[in-house]
Protein backbone atom coordinates (compact mmCIF):
# COMPACT_ATOMS: atom_id res chain seq x y z
CA UNK A 1 0.00 0.00 0.00
CA UNK A 2 1.27 3.48 -0.79
CA UNK A 3 1.98 5.55 2.39
CA UNK A 4 -0.41 8.81 1.33
CA UNK A 5 -2.86 6.31 0.97
CA UNK A 6 -1.86 4.65 4.48
CA UNK A 7 -2.10 8.14 5.86
CA UNK A 8 -5.14 9.27 4.75
CA UNK A 9 -6.51 6.73 5.93
CA UNK A 10 -5.34 7.11 9.28
CA UNK A 11 -6.94 10.97 8.92
CA UNK A 12 -9.87 9.38 7.99
CA UNK A 13 -10.31 7.20 11.47
CA UNK A 14 -9.02 9.46 13.90
CA UNK A 15 -11.61 11.74 12.25
CA UNK A 16 -14.25 9.02 12.35
CA UNK A 17 -13.59 8.88 16.05
CA UNK A 18 -13.51 12.39 16.45
CA UNK A 19 -17.31 12.37 15.46
CA UNK A 20 -17.70 9.11 17.53
CA UNK A 21 -16.62 10.37 20.23
CA UNK A 22 -19.31 13.55 19.87
CA UNK A 23 -21.88 11.09 20.61
CA UNK A 24 -20.83 10.64 23.79
CA UNK A 25 -21.73 13.80 26.08
CA UNK A 26 -19.44 12.37 29.16
CA UNK A 27 -16.51 12.13 27.29
CA UNK A 28 -16.37 16.13 27.31
CA UNK A 29 -16.32 16.39 31.02
CA UNK A 30 -13.69 16.85 33.53
CA UNK A 31 -12.76 15.24 36.49
CA UNK A 32 -9.83 16.94 39.37
CA UNK A 33 -10.17 19.82 36.71
CA UNK A 34 -8.56 17.02 34.16
CA UNK A 35 -10.27 16.06 30.88
CA UNK A 36 -11.86 12.54 31.62
CA UNK A 37 -9.90 9.55 30.21
CA UNK A 38 -12.74 6.56 30.73
CA UNK A 39 -11.27 3.11 30.71
CA UNK A 40 -13.52 1.21 32.68
CA UNK A 41 -16.04 0.51 29.68
CA UNK A 42 -16.07 -3.34 30.62
CA UNK A 43 -17.30 -2.26 33.95
CA UNK A 44 -20.12 -0.28 32.14
CA UNK A 45 -20.03 1.55 29.29
CA UNK A 46 -21.07 5.02 28.77
CA UNK A 47 -23.88 6.10 26.47
CA UNK A 48 -24.51 8.08 23.22
CA UNK A 49 -26.55 10.92 22.67
CA UNK A 50 -28.81 8.61 20.44
CA UNK A 51 -29.48 6.55 23.23
CA UNK A 52 -30.01 9.17 26.10
CA UNK A 53 -32.63 10.67 23.28
CA UNK A 54 -34.50 8.03 22.72
CA UNK A 55 -34.82 7.32 26.14
CA UNK A 56 -35.97 11.12 26.78
CA UNK A 57 -37.94 10.82 23.72
CA UNK A 58 -40.10 7.53 24.71
CA UNK A 59 -40.90 8.75 28.25
CA UNK A 60 -41.71 12.63 26.66
CA UNK A 61 -43.74 11.43 23.84
CA UNK A 62 -44.35 7.84 23.38
CA UNK A 63 -44.75 5.50 26.79
CA UNK A 64 -47.46 3.95 28.50
CA UNK A 65 -48.01 0.26 29.70
CA UNK A 66 -47.32 -2.38 27.20
CA UNK A 67 -49.33 -5.88 26.45
CA UNK A 68 -52.11 -4.57 28.14
CA UNK A 69 -53.38 -1.22 27.01
CA UNK A 70 -56.47 -0.70 24.53
CA UNK A 71 -55.33 2.92 23.35
CA UNK A 72 -53.17 3.90 20.98
CA UNK A 73 -50.29 5.26 23.32
CA UNK A 74 -50.05 1.82 24.80
CA UNK A 75 -49.83 -0.11 21.47
CA UNK A 76 -47.47 2.43 19.96
CA UNK A 77 -45.16 1.40 22.98
CA UNK A 78 -45.61 -2.26 22.38
CA UNK A 79 -44.32 -1.74 19.35
CA UNK A 80 -41.62 0.01 19.88
CA UNK A 81 -41.01 -2.30 22.70
CA UNK A 82 -41.42 -5.57 20.54
CA UNK A 83 -39.59 -4.12 17.50
CA UNK A 84 -36.27 -4.43 19.73
CA UNK A 85 -36.85 -8.07 20.64
CA UNK A 86 -36.67 -8.47 16.58
CA UNK A 87 -33.50 -6.41 17.26
CA UNK A 88 -31.84 -8.64 19.36
CA UNK A 89 -32.67 -11.55 17.06
CA UNK A 90 -30.59 -10.08 14.38
CA UNK A 91 -28.59 -8.81 16.56
CA UNK A 92 -27.26 -12.46 17.51
CA UNK A 93 -28.53 -14.02 14.79
CA UNK A 94 -31.29 -16.35 16.70
CA UNK A 95 -33.32 -18.62 15.09
CA UNK A 96 -36.67 -16.51 15.99
CA UNK A 97 -37.69 -13.73 17.96
CA UNK A 98 -39.51 -15.54 20.87
CA UNK A 99 -35.86 -17.06 21.94
CA UNK A 100 -34.95 -13.88 22.96
CA UNK A 101 -35.86 -12.68 26.86
CA UNK A 102 -35.55 -9.26 28.37
CA UNK A 103 -33.80 -9.68 31.78
CA UNK A 104 -32.25 -6.86 34.24
CA UNK A 105 -28.67 -7.81 33.14
CA UNK A 106 -26.67 -10.91 32.64
CA UNK A 107 -26.68 -11.88 36.09
CA UNK A 108 -30.57 -11.67 36.12
CA UNK A 109 -30.22 -14.29 33.24
CA UNK A 110 -27.97 -16.42 34.58
CA UNK A 111 -30.43 -16.57 37.43
CA UNK A 112 -33.51 -17.25 35.33
CA UNK A 113 -31.27 -20.60 33.72
CA UNK A 114 -29.96 -22.06 37.25
CA UNK A 115 -33.29 -21.37 38.91
CA UNK A 116 -35.91 -22.66 35.84
CA UNK A 117 -33.25 -24.97 33.70
CA UNK A 118 -31.73 -26.06 36.70
CA UNK A 119 -34.83 -27.19 38.28
CA UNK A 120 -34.71 -29.89 35.41
CA UNK A 121 -31.58 -31.29 36.66
CA UNK A 122 -31.54 -34.50 38.70
CA UNK A 123 -29.19 -35.11 41.74
CA UNK A 124 -25.55 -36.45 40.92
CA UNK A 125 -25.75 -34.52 38.06
CA UNK A 126 -23.44 -31.46 37.00
CA UNK A 127 -22.80 -28.51 36.17
CA UNK A 128 -19.19 -26.96 35.08
CA UNK A 129 -17.92 -23.47 35.28
CA UNK A 130 -14.19 -22.50 34.89
CA UNK A 131 -11.77 -20.65 37.35
CA UNK A 132 -12.42 -17.16 35.57
CA UNK A 133 -15.85 -16.84 35.55
CA UNK A 134 -17.19 -13.61 36.87
CA UNK A 135 -18.99 -14.40 40.34
CA UNK A 136 -22.35 -13.97 38.16
CA UNK A 137 -21.79 -17.65 36.44
CA UNK A 138 -20.93 -18.57 39.72
CA UNK A 139 -22.97 -18.13 42.88
CA UNK A 140 -26.35 -18.57 40.62
CA UNK A 141 -24.32 -22.38 40.17
CA UNK A 142 -23.49 -22.84 43.96
CA UNK A 143 -26.80 -21.72 45.22
CA UNK A 144 -28.67 -24.64 42.42
CA UNK A 145 -25.76 -27.37 43.85
CA UNK A 146 -27.18 -26.47 47.51
CA UNK A 147 -30.57 -26.45 46.72
CA UNK A 148 -30.68 -29.38 44.73
CA UNK A 149 -27.81 -31.51 44.79
CA UNK A 150 -26.40 -31.09 41.91
CA UNK A 151 -22.62 -31.15 41.67
CA UNK A 152 -20.27 -28.08 40.63
CA UNK A 153 -17.19 -28.81 38.58
CA UNK A 154 -14.31 -26.19 37.71
CA UNK A 155 -12.45 -26.41 34.20
CA UNK A 156 -9.20 -25.03 34.99
CA UNK A 157 -7.24 -21.92 33.73
CA UNK A 158 -3.65 -22.02 31.92
CA UNK A 159 -1.00 -19.76 33.54
CA UNK A 160 -1.43 -17.26 30.22
CA UNK A 161 -5.20 -17.33 31.29
CA UNK A 162 -7.08 -19.33 28.72
CA UNK A 163 -9.09 -22.58 29.32
CA UNK A 164 -7.62 -25.64 29.92
CA UNK A 165 -9.54 -27.80 27.30
CA UNK A 166 -8.46 -30.97 28.34
CA UNK A 167 -9.19 -30.34 32.22
CA UNK A 168 -13.23 -29.30 30.54
CA UNK A 169 -12.92 -32.87 28.32
CA UNK A 170 -11.98 -34.54 32.15
CA UNK A 171 -14.64 -33.25 33.75
CA UNK A 172 -17.47 -33.90 30.80
CA UNK A 173 -15.73 -37.51 30.57
CA UNK A 174 -18.20 -39.19 32.95
CA UNK A 175 -21.14 -38.26 31.21
CA UNK A 176 -22.72 -36.61 33.64
CA UNK A 177 -22.73 -33.39 32.74
CA UNK A 178 -25.84 -31.65 32.38
CA UNK A 179 -24.93 -27.84 31.15
CA UNK A 180 -21.44 -26.28 30.89
CA UNK A 181 -21.34 -22.46 31.71
CA UNK A 182 -18.53 -20.55 30.35
CA UNK A 183 -17.53 -16.85 29.83
CA UNK A 184 -17.53 -16.02 26.23
CA UNK A 185 -14.19 -13.29 27.28
CA UNK A 186 -12.75 -12.83 30.39
CA UNK A 187 -13.62 -9.48 32.01
CA UNK A 188 -10.23 -9.80 33.90
CA UNK A 189 -8.19 -11.34 31.42
CA UNK A 190 -9.73 -10.59 28.48
CA UNK A 191 -8.85 -14.01 27.17
CA UNK A 192 -11.86 -14.94 24.54
CA UNK A 193 -12.58 -18.79 24.91
CA UNK A 194 -13.08 -21.00 21.78
CA UNK A 195 -17.21 -21.08 22.50
CA UNK A 196 -17.52 -23.42 18.89
CA UNK A 197 -15.05 -25.82 20.60
CA UNK A 198 -16.44 -26.04 24.06
CA UNK A 199 -20.39 -26.27 22.56
CA UNK A 200 -19.11 -29.55 20.52
CA UNK A 201 -17.07 -31.08 23.73
CA UNK A 202 -20.48 -30.26 25.74
CA UNK A 203 -22.71 -31.73 23.37
CA UNK A 204 -20.32 -34.82 22.22
CA UNK A 205 -20.99 -35.36 26.03
CA UNK A 206 -24.67 -34.78 26.16
CA UNK A 207 -24.33 -31.59 27.57
CA UNK A 208 -26.25 -28.30 26.80
CA UNK A 209 -23.85 -25.21 27.25
CA UNK A 210 -24.77 -21.43 28.34
CA UNK A 211 -22.16 -18.81 27.13
CA UNK A 212 -21.55 -15.61 29.56
CA UNK A 213 -21.42 -12.89 26.49
CA UNK A 214 -21.08 -10.00 28.87
CA UNK A 215 -17.85 -8.97 27.23
CA UNK A 216 -17.79 -10.41 24.24
CA UNK A 217 -21.18 -9.11 23.15
CA UNK A 218 -19.36 -5.47 22.60
CA UNK A 219 -16.44 -6.49 20.90
CA UNK A 220 -17.46 -8.88 18.42
CA UNK A 221 -20.48 -10.15 16.45
CA UNK A 222 -22.13 -12.88 18.00
CA UNK A 223 -24.17 -15.80 16.31
CA UNK A 224 -25.78 -18.06 18.47
CA UNK A 225 -26.37 -20.43 15.54
CA UNK A 226 -22.96 -20.96 14.52
CA UNK A 227 -21.64 -21.11 17.93
CA UNK A 228 -23.31 -24.31 18.42
CA UNK A 229 -24.98 -22.82 21.98
CA UNK A 230 -28.45 -23.91 23.55
CA UNK A 231 -28.27 -19.96 26.15
CA UNK A 232 -26.46 -17.04 25.55
CA UNK A 233 -26.35 -14.11 27.64
CA UNK A 234 -25.80 -10.52 27.74
CA UNK A 235 -26.16 -7.50 29.47
CA UNK A 236 -27.15 -3.80 27.84
CA UNK A 237 -24.97 -1.24 30.21
CA UNK A 238 -21.85 -2.68 28.79
CA UNK A 239 -23.35 -2.59 25.11
CA UNK A 240 -23.54 1.56 25.57
CA UNK A 241 -27.30 1.03 26.40
CA UNK A 242 -28.76 1.72 29.90
CA UNK A 243 -28.49 -0.19 32.84
CA UNK A 244 -31.38 -2.30 34.13
CA UNK A 245 -31.96 -4.93 30.74
CA UNK A 246 -30.20 -7.60 29.51
CA UNK A 247 -31.10 -10.40 27.68
CA UNK A 248 -31.46 -14.72 27.97
CA UNK A 249 -30.90 -16.15 24.24
CA UNK A 250 -32.13 -20.21 24.78
CA UNK A 251 -33.09 -22.13 21.78
CA UNK A 252 -36.95 -22.06 21.70
CA UNK A 253 -37.24 -25.58 22.47
CA UNK A 254 -35.17 -25.85 25.70
CA UNK A 255 -37.27 -22.28 26.83
CA UNK A 256 -40.56 -24.43 26.28
CA UNK A 257 -39.06 -27.18 28.48
CA UNK A 258 -38.69 -24.96 31.12
CA UNK A 259 -41.03 -23.64 33.98
CA UNK A 260 -41.22 -20.15 34.41
CA UNK A 261 -38.67 -18.06 36.62
CA UNK A 262 -40.75 -15.35 38.44
CA UNK A 263 -44.93 -14.99 38.72
CA UNK A 264 -46.95 -12.12 38.16
CA UNK A 265 -48.62 -10.17 35.17
CA UNK A 266 -48.07 -10.55 31.88
CA UNK A 267 -46.85 -13.94 32.05
CA UNK A 268 -49.82 -15.97 32.61
CA UNK A 269 -52.18 -17.22 30.40
CA UNK A 270 -55.26 -17.76 32.97
CA UNK A 271 -55.14 -17.64 36.39
CA UNK A 272 -57.69 -18.50 38.65
CA UNK A 273 -57.58 -19.10 42.61
CA UNK A 274 -56.93 -23.13 41.76
CA UNK A 275 -54.28 -22.70 39.06
CA UNK A 276 -53.00 -20.78 36.23
CA UNK A 277 -51.69 -21.76 32.95
CA UNK A 278 -48.62 -20.04 31.24
CA UNK A 279 -48.08 -17.52 28.91
CA UNK A 280 -46.23 -18.50 25.74
CA UNK A 281 -41.98 -18.08 25.22
CA UNK A 282 -40.40 -15.45 25.67
CA UNK A 283 -43.68 -13.65 28.05
CA UNK A 284 -43.78 -16.87 30.37
CA UNK A 285 -40.25 -15.87 31.45
CA UNK A 286 -41.16 -11.84 31.52
CA UNK A 287 -42.95 -11.67 34.97
CA UNK A 288 -44.80 -7.90 35.70
CA UNK A 289 -44.46 -4.38 33.74
CA UNK A 290 -40.76 -4.73 32.14
CA UNK A 291 -38.18 -2.09 32.19
CA UNK A 292 -39.79 -0.72 29.04
CA UNK A 293 -37.50 2.30 28.74
CA UNK A 294 -34.73 0.63 29.22
CA UNK A 295 -35.54 -1.87 26.58
CA UNK A 296 -36.20 0.61 23.94
CA UNK A 297 -32.88 2.12 24.64
CA UNK A 298 -30.89 -0.77 24.16
CA UNK A 299 -32.53 -1.08 20.61
CA UNK A 300 -31.04 2.44 20.23
CA UNK A 301 -27.89 1.15 21.30
CA UNK A 302 -27.79 -1.77 19.12
CA UNK A 303 -29.02 0.66 15.86
CA UNK A 304 -25.79 2.75 16.99
CA UNK A 305 -23.12 -0.11 17.06
CA UNK A 306 -24.64 -1.87 14.15
CA UNK A 307 -24.30 1.86 12.07
CA UNK A 308 -20.62 1.50 13.10
CA UNK A 309 -20.24 -1.92 12.38
CA UNK A 310 -18.60 -4.94 13.78
CA UNK A 311 -15.48 -4.60 11.59
CA UNK A 312 -14.85 -1.44 12.21
CA UNK A 313 -15.54 -1.77 16.08
CA UNK A 314 -12.87 -5.17 16.19
CA UNK A 315 -9.81 -3.17 14.10
CA UNK A 316 -10.50 -0.27 16.16
CA UNK A 317 -9.66 -2.03 19.13
CA UNK A 318 -7.39 -4.81 18.07
CA UNK A 319 -5.16 -1.67 16.86
CA UNK A 320 -5.88 -0.03 20.23
CA UNK A 321 -4.77 -3.29 22.49
CA UNK A 322 -1.93 -4.48 20.39
CA UNK A 323 -0.87 -0.54 21.06
CA UNK A 324 -1.64 -0.80 24.42
CA UNK A 325 -0.35 -4.28 25.19
CA UNK A 326 3.04 -2.94 23.30
CA UNK A 327 3.25 0.51 25.26
CA UNK A 328 2.09 -1.25 28.76
CA UNK A 329 5.07 -3.55 28.19
CA UNK A 330 7.65 -0.55 28.62
CA UNK A 331 6.28 0.69 32.19
CA UNK A 332 9.07 -0.17 34.17
CA UNK A 333 7.95 -2.81 37.17
CA UNK A 334 4.38 -3.47 35.13
CA UNK A 335 3.24 -7.09 34.96
CA UNK A 336 0.60 -7.83 32.74
CA UNK A 337 -1.99 -10.67 34.06
CA UNK A 338 -3.04 -12.41 31.39
CA UNK A 339 -1.55 -13.14 27.67
CA UNK A 340 -4.19 -15.40 26.01
CA UNK A 341 -3.69 -15.63 22.30
CA UNK A 342 -7.37 -14.25 21.76
CA UNK A 343 -8.03 -11.43 23.93
CA UNK A 344 -10.09 -8.19 23.99
CA UNK A 345 -9.18 -4.74 25.03
CA UNK A 346 -10.08 -5.67 28.71
CA UNK A 347 -5.81 -5.41 30.20
CA UNK A 348 -5.17 -6.34 33.55
CA UNK A 349 -1.59 -5.34 35.51
CA UNK A 350 -0.17 -4.68 38.40
CA UNK A 351 2.87 -2.75 38.94
CA UNK A 352 5.96 -3.85 41.31
CA UNK A 353 5.79 -1.83 44.68
CA UNK A 354 2.80 -0.06 43.97
CA UNK A 355 -0.78 -1.27 45.05
CA UNK A 356 -3.58 -1.60 42.40
CA UNK A 357 -5.35 0.68 45.05
CA UNK A 358 -2.72 3.03 45.21
CA UNK A 359 -2.50 3.05 41.04
CA UNK A 360 -6.38 3.89 40.56
CA UNK A 361 -6.77 6.44 42.57
CA UNK A 362 -3.72 8.36 41.35
CA UNK A 363 -5.10 7.99 37.76
CA UNK A 364 -7.81 8.90 38.91
CA UNK A 365 -6.45 12.43 40.59
CA UNK A 366 -5.16 12.80 36.91
CA UNK A 367 -8.96 12.42 35.21
CA UNK A 368 -8.04 8.58 34.30
CA UNK A 369 -11.02 6.08 35.37
CA UNK A 370 -9.81 2.74 36.08
CA UNK A 371 -10.86 -0.57 37.93
CA UNK A 372 -8.92 -2.29 40.74
CA UNK A 373 -9.42 -5.02 42.83
CA UNK A 374 -10.79 -8.28 42.07
CA UNK A 375 -13.68 -7.73 39.94
CA UNK A 376 -15.87 -9.80 40.77
CA UNK A 377 -13.83 -13.20 39.87
CA UNK A 378 -12.37 -13.76 43.38
CA UNK A 379 -11.33 -17.60 42.86
CA UNK A 380 -9.60 -16.16 39.74
CA UNK A 381 -7.45 -14.23 41.54
CA UNK A 382 -6.51 -16.95 44.28
CA UNK A 383 -5.63 -19.21 41.22
CA UNK A 384 -3.43 -16.36 39.72
CA UNK A 385 -2.20 -15.84 43.21
CA UNK A 386 -3.15 -12.39 43.52
CA UNK A 387 -5.21 -10.30 45.95
CA UNK A 388 -5.96 -7.49 43.55
CA UNK A 389 -5.29 -5.98 39.88
CA UNK A 390 -5.63 -2.56 37.87
CA UNK A 391 -7.78 -3.20 35.00
CA UNK A 392 -8.06 -0.27 31.92
CA UNK A 393 -10.66 -1.78 29.78
CA UNK A 394 -11.52 0.12 25.77
CA UNK A 395 -14.61 1.17 24.42
CA UNK A 396 -15.36 2.02 20.81
CA UNK A 397 -14.35 5.29 21.85
CA UNK A 398 -10.95 5.20 23.47
CA UNK A 399 -8.23 6.54 21.71
CA UNK A 400 -4.61 5.45 21.67
CA UNK A 401 -3.59 9.55 22.93
CA UNK A 402 -5.73 7.97 25.72
CA UNK A 403 -3.67 5.11 26.07
CA UNK A 404 0.16 6.68 25.95
CA UNK A 405 -1.52 9.37 28.80
CA UNK A 406 -2.20 6.21 30.85
CA UNK A 407 1.07 4.82 30.04
CA UNK A 408 2.66 8.23 30.78
CA UNK A 409 0.89 8.78 34.03
CA UNK A 410 1.33 5.03 35.38
CA UNK A 411 5.19 5.33 34.92
CA UNK A 412 5.21 8.97 37.00
CA UNK A 413 3.19 6.69 39.78
CA UNK A 414 6.03 4.42 39.60
CA UNK A 415 8.26 7.10 40.13
CA UNK A 416 6.54 8.32 43.20
CA UNK A 417 6.06 5.10 45.25
CA UNK A 418 9.99 4.13 44.52
CA UNK B 1 4.52 38.56 28.18
CA UNK B 2 1.40 36.62 30.73
CA UNK B 3 0.45 34.66 28.02
CA UNK B 4 3.83 32.57 26.93
CA UNK B 5 4.69 32.34 31.04
CA UNK B 6 0.75 30.91 31.40
CA UNK B 7 1.10 28.71 28.58
CA UNK B 8 4.61 27.34 29.63
CA UNK B 9 3.15 26.66 33.62
CA UNK B 10 0.31 25.28 31.89
CA UNK B 11 2.53 22.91 29.35
CA UNK B 12 4.36 22.00 32.72
CA UNK B 13 1.30 20.70 34.78
CA UNK B 14 0.12 18.93 31.51
CA UNK B 15 3.44 16.67 32.12
CA UNK B 16 3.49 16.32 35.92
CA UNK B 17 1.75 13.70 37.31
CA UNK B 18 -1.17 15.17 40.06
CA UNK B 19 -1.20 14.07 43.19
CA UNK B 20 -3.52 15.22 45.14
CA UNK B 21 -3.83 16.24 48.87
CA UNK B 22 -3.90 12.27 49.88
CA UNK B 23 -0.66 11.15 49.15
CA UNK B 24 1.59 13.58 50.83
CA UNK B 25 5.18 12.68 51.50
CA UNK B 26 4.44 11.45 54.96
CA UNK B 27 2.07 8.78 53.50
CA UNK B 28 4.33 7.44 51.38
CA UNK B 29 7.44 7.31 52.98
CA UNK B 30 5.54 5.55 55.95
CA UNK B 31 4.01 3.03 53.18
CA UNK B 32 7.46 2.75 51.71
CA UNK B 33 10.05 2.72 55.00
CA UNK B 34 7.66 1.95 57.91
CA UNK B 35 9.09 2.81 61.47
CA UNK B 36 7.13 0.04 63.07
CA UNK B 37 6.49 -3.06 61.12
CA UNK B 38 7.61 -6.16 62.40
CA UNK B 39 6.23 -8.39 65.25
CA UNK B 40 6.82 -7.26 68.89
CA UNK B 41 8.95 -10.47 70.44
CA UNK B 42 6.46 -12.34 73.38
CA UNK B 43 3.30 -10.29 72.50
CA UNK B 44 1.12 -10.64 75.04
CA UNK B 45 -1.77 -9.32 72.63
CA UNK B 46 -2.64 -10.04 68.79
CA UNK B 47 -4.92 -9.06 66.35
CA UNK B 48 -5.89 -8.88 62.51
CA UNK B 49 -8.17 -7.01 60.21
CA UNK B 50 -8.92 -8.21 56.71
CA UNK B 51 -10.52 -6.15 53.86
CA UNK B 52 -12.20 -9.00 51.72
CA UNK B 53 -13.27 -6.61 49.03
CA UNK B 54 -9.29 -5.84 48.31
CA UNK B 55 -7.30 -9.03 50.14
CA UNK B 56 -5.59 -5.89 52.38
CA UNK B 57 -4.64 -7.54 56.06
CA UNK B 58 -3.08 -6.20 59.00
CA UNK B 59 -1.85 -7.87 61.75
CA UNK B 60 -0.80 -6.30 65.27
CA UNK B 61 1.27 -7.98 67.78
CA UNK B 62 2.00 -5.82 71.45
CA UNK B 63 3.31 -5.71 74.99
CA UNK B 64 1.06 -4.63 77.37
CA UNK B 65 1.54 -2.93 80.83
CA UNK B 66 -0.08 -4.50 84.12
CA UNK B 67 -2.45 -1.41 84.34
CA UNK B 68 -3.70 -2.55 80.61
CA UNK B 69 -1.47 0.32 78.58
CA UNK B 70 -0.20 -0.81 75.15
CA UNK B 71 3.93 -0.64 76.04
CA UNK B 72 4.95 -1.60 72.37
CA UNK B 73 3.20 -2.53 69.53
CA UNK B 74 3.98 -3.17 65.50
CA UNK B 75 2.08 -4.48 62.49
CA UNK B 76 2.51 -6.24 59.71
CA UNK B 77 0.80 -4.72 56.50
CA UNK B 78 -0.46 -6.55 53.18
CA UNK B 79 -1.98 -4.20 51.91
CA UNK B 80 -1.85 -0.35 49.98
CA UNK B 81 0.24 2.56 50.50
CA UNK B 82 -2.71 4.33 52.45
CA UNK B 83 -3.30 1.22 54.86
CA UNK B 84 0.21 0.95 55.43
CA UNK B 85 1.20 4.42 56.07
CA UNK B 86 -2.24 4.30 58.58
CA UNK B 87 -0.93 1.20 60.50
CA UNK B 88 1.94 2.84 60.66
CA UNK B 89 1.82 6.03 62.56
CA UNK B 90 -1.45 4.48 64.41
CA UNK B 91 1.47 2.21 65.83
CA UNK B 92 3.26 5.40 66.47
CA UNK B 93 -0.01 6.97 67.97
CA UNK B 94 -0.85 4.70 70.27
CA UNK B 95 1.81 3.53 72.53
CA UNK B 96 0.84 3.71 76.14
CA UNK B 97 -2.95 4.52 75.31
CA UNK B 98 -5.43 2.14 77.35
CA UNK B 99 -8.40 0.61 75.76
CA UNK B 100 -10.61 3.42 76.78
CA UNK B 101 -7.52 6.12 74.96
CA UNK B 102 -7.84 3.64 72.11
CA UNK B 103 -11.20 3.87 71.28
CA UNK B 104 -11.91 7.70 71.97
CA UNK B 105 -8.90 8.42 69.27
CA UNK B 106 -10.18 5.50 66.65
CA UNK B 107 -13.79 7.32 67.02
CA UNK B 108 -12.10 11.18 66.45
CA UNK B 109 -10.54 9.38 63.37
CA UNK B 110 -13.08 7.95 61.95
CA UNK B 111 -15.26 11.28 62.43
CA UNK B 112 -12.20 13.16 60.58
CA UNK B 113 -12.19 10.79 57.85
CA UNK B 114 -16.18 11.73 56.84
CA UNK B 115 -15.92 15.54 57.66
CA UNK B 116 -11.99 16.43 56.37
CA UNK B 117 -11.63 18.10 58.94
CA UNK B 118 -8.89 17.22 61.72
CA UNK B 119 -10.09 17.96 65.80
CA UNK B 120 -7.51 18.36 68.72
CA UNK B 121 -5.04 14.98 69.50
CA UNK B 122 -5.35 13.47 65.49
CA UNK B 123 -1.82 14.95 65.51
CA UNK B 124 0.37 13.23 62.03
CA UNK B 125 -3.24 11.33 61.53
CA UNK B 126 -4.24 14.46 59.77
CA UNK B 127 -2.92 13.15 57.03
CA UNK B 128 -5.59 11.19 56.07
CA UNK B 129 -7.97 13.95 56.54
CA UNK B 130 -8.15 14.28 52.52
CA UNK B 131 -9.43 10.76 52.44
CA UNK B 132 -13.18 12.32 53.12
CA UNK B 133 -13.23 12.80 49.03
CA UNK B 134 -11.92 9.10 48.29
CA UNK B 135 -15.22 7.45 50.19
CA UNK B 136 -14.15 4.21 48.92
CA UNK B 137 -10.79 4.17 50.31
CA UNK B 138 -11.88 5.28 53.84
CA UNK B 139 -11.79 1.39 54.77
CA UNK B 140 -7.86 1.27 53.92
CA UNK B 141 -7.01 4.06 56.58
CA UNK B 142 -9.73 2.63 59.54
CA UNK B 143 -8.68 -1.17 58.47
CA UNK B 144 -5.35 -1.17 60.95
CA UNK B 145 -7.79 0.57 63.59
CA UNK B 146 -10.11 -2.59 63.48
CA UNK B 147 -7.37 -4.52 63.66
CA UNK B 148 -6.57 -2.74 66.89
CA UNK B 149 -10.26 -3.04 68.20
CA UNK B 150 -10.14 -6.79 67.58
CA UNK B 151 -6.49 -6.86 69.88
CA UNK B 152 -7.75 -5.05 72.50
CA UNK B 153 -11.53 -6.75 72.57
CA UNK B 154 -9.69 -9.87 72.81
CA UNK B 155 -7.72 -9.13 75.41
CA UNK B 156 -10.49 -7.83 77.64
CA UNK B 157 -12.42 -11.82 76.89
CA UNK B 158 -9.59 -13.68 78.24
Amino acid sequence: MDKTLVQTRTVDAAEALRHLRADFPILSQQVHGKPLVFLDSAASAQKPRQVIDTMADTMRTQYANIHRGLYWMSERTTEAYEAVRDQVAAFINAAGREEIVFTRNSTEAINLVAHSYGSLLKPGQAVVISEMEHHANLVPWQMLRDRAGIELRVAAVTDSGELDMDSLAGLLADGNVALVAITHMSNVLGTITDARAIADMAHAAGARVLFDGSQLAVHRRVDVQALGADFYVVTGHKLYGPTGVGFLWARRDILEQMPPFMGGGDMISSVSFERSTWAPVPHKFEAGTPAIVEVIGLGAALTYIESIGFDAIGAHEAALTEHALARLTQVPGLNLVGTARDRGGVISFTMDDVHPHDIATLLDRNGIAVRAGHHCAEPLMRRLGLSATARASFGIYTTREEIDFLAQTLEQIRKFFV
Amino acid sequence: MRRPLNRFVSSLCKNAMEQGDLYRRLVVERARDPLFAGQVADAQAQGEGTNPLCGDRVRLTASMTPAGHIDSIRHETRGCAICAASADLMAEHVAGYDAQQVAALSEVFERMLKTGEPEAGTGELAVFAPLHQHRSRIRCATLPWTALSAMLNDLKDR
